[in-house]
């Protein structure tokens, strides 16, 4: 076997993946770009090169910048509580001596359903005068907040329910770092006269910190990606309090029809979720070189 | 000892449950004929699931779903094996920059592409078809599937193959009789995860629907009719038939799908 045959073979074994994705992802990046630049309004035939001028509309319009707060908000809340709440679940399985199928199985439920099914859940679960949550709130308290309808519970609405969504993936990603710490590290600790708090300070937290951080990476993406749990429940709604940049960039593409402008926003929304990622990736590809 | 750990072990059970009450309460209002879960004692029945299979676009959409996420999958799957091994085992040229290529698509958000390949779509009238949506899902499960498969292939110990060299196979014999059966539980993991992730995918399918044609079963969901009140109880057991597929899927393959979970994420 020579070299130059290993590598003829490796192109001959890339290309057709190679092709594919040049087609479906390569060119519709180039596109985005290239569109981003022209004012385009298909239904009236017009497409004109402008330049910087969607950006320039972009950084004027006060519901793009309505849309990155609402973005940076939801973010942070929502991958700041599944982290916390995620560690402690994982705590809580590794607990546990029995069951743990039954108890994986439950917390994979609300990971695999699909969004859209999540919004329409919750949807009814905050239906203001028949759902769960206010049914609840009636047998301690007087009144019937409209969860989905009031600018200030949209949002915290919003939030828990993608926290209640995602954070068994983060349990799940824990669990498993867990499960692969030999007991035997924990049995040092407590001979030393470690106590479970101080175990878990010590131990257990520097040892989930890369996991953690892969978690973070992903949820980070996902929920700067976001768009079928909010158009389900609120549709940016009400007064854009829930209008996350992928809502916005989309809305401008497909409801007002502006792909030139749509454009801008896409590419501002895939920069940001790239640049992360990148930055990520660097940073692990550091901490590998000096390990 | 005995009882404290049983305890502990049925409080977190309970516990458990009770994160899942938000599934348990969809799926008594599915069963209760009013639609209101305040009304199960006076019996369950089957009349909302009724109306949705017999009187609703879920049935055609629920079959375009499967379809289409089965299609995108295997498509994934046949184009992601032989560039993972080239990726993963061979001399390639580039291969740093393809890596990091793959890896930021996997990253890339649907509604930055989602443009482009609509103007595509509807340059070829691919619009209201299941090759568009699937070749967009493509977007996303190729990537993906490359970068987890590469992952298990670069877990084989080398020797393996090296001595089916020292044997006289091929390079191509030694992927097909060797590599090909170590890495099938990884395939199928890999698979499993693609599968999943176009079932629930809405944004692309949302855009490149028109009708029932190539709706799937999420934008059914999404668009489920009412005519002047919401029908409740029908949009829950249309939650329930749009959920089957991946639940059925995700608690029968758990082993793999953890696996499959944990293999991009834990090992760097």
């Amino acid at each position: 076997m020579t070299a130059r045959g290993d590598r003829r073979l490796a192109w001959i074994l890339v290309a057709p993946a190679l092709g594919v994705l040049a087609v479906v992802t390569g060119y519709p990046v180039a596109r985005v770009l290239s569109l981003s630049l022209e004012r385009r309004v298909p239904i009236f035939g017009i497409a004109d090169f402008v330049g910087l001028a969607n950006y320039a509309f972009l950084l004027r319009d006060p519901a793009f910048w309505n849309a990155l707060r609402v973005t940076v908000l939801f973010t942070v809340t929502s991958v700041a509580l599944e982290l916390v709440l995620g560690v402690a679940a994982a705590v809580a399985l590794r607990a546990q001596r029995r069951w743990q199928g039954a108890s994986l199985s439950l917390l994979l439920l609300p990971w695999c359903l699909p969004g859209v099914v999540t919004g329409r859940i919750f949807e009814w679960i905050y239906h203001p005068s028949a759902g769960l949550v206010n049914r609840l709130i009636a047998f301690v308290a007087n009144g019937q907040p409209n969860w989905l309808g009031d600018p200030h519970l949209a949002l915290p609405a919003l939030i828990a329910a993608d926290v209640w969504r995602t954070t068994p993936f983060i349990a799940l990603l824990v669990y498993a770092r867990l499960a692969s710490v030999p007991p035997a590290v924990y049995e040092a600790a407590a001979v030393d006269g470690a106590g479970r708090v101080a175990s878990f300070w010590r131990i257990t937290l520097p040892l989930l910190f890369p996991v953690l951080l892969v978690a973070l990476l992903f949820r980070t993406l996902d929920a700067l990606r976001a768009f079928d749990l909010m158009f389900i429940l609120t549709g940016g709604g009400p007064a854009g309090v829930t209008e996350t940049l992928t809502l916005y960039a989309y809305r401008s593409l497909f409801q007002t029809l502006q792909l030139g402008f749509g454009a801008a926003s896409a590419v501002v929304v895939g920069t940001l979720v790239v640049a992360i990622a990148w930055g990520h990736l660097s940073a692990a590809e550091g901490r590998g070189a000096n390990a | 000892m005995r009882t404290h750990s049983t305890v502990v072990d049925g409080l977190v059970l309970a516990g458990l449950a009770l994160y899942a009450t938000p599934v348990a309460w969809q799926l008594v209002t599915s069963l209760t004929p009013t639609g209101d879960p305040a009304d199960v004692m006076a019996g369950l029945s089957l009349v909302h699931y009724r109306a949705v299979l017999e009187a609703s676009p879920m049935p055609r959409a629920l079959a375009n779903s499967v379809g289409i996420a089965a299609a995108a999958t295997l498509l994934a799957a046949v184009l992601a094996a032989p560039a993972a091994y080239a990726l993963a085992r061979l001399p390639l040229p580039g291969r740093r920059l393809l890596l990091l290529g793959i890896v930021l698509s996997t990253a890339l958000p649907a509604v930055a592409t989602v443009a482009p390949l609509y103007l595509i779509v509807r340059a070829l009238g691919l619009r209201d078809t299941w090759l568009a949506v699937i070749l967009a899902d493509t977007s996303f499960a190729l990537p993906l599937s490359i970068w987890l498969v590469a992952g298990f292939i670069r877990d084989i110990p080398r020797e393996l193959e090296e001595a089916a060299a020292v044997d006289g196979a091929s390079r191509l014999a030694a992927l097909r009789h060797v590599v090909l059966p170590v890495v099938a539980p990884g395939l199928a993991a890999a698979a499993l995860l693609t599968f999943l992730f176009a079932w629930n995918e809405f944004l692309f399918a949302y855009t490149f629907t028109a009708t029932e044609a190539s709706r799937t079963a999420p934008v059914a969901l999404a668009l489920f009719p009412g005519v002047f009140e919401t029908p409740w109880g029908d949009i829950a057991a249309a939650s329930m038939l749009a959920s089957l597929p991946p639940v059925l899927l995700v608690l029968g393959l758990r082993r793999h799908l953890v696996r499959g979970l944990l293999a991009g994420a834990l090992k760097e």
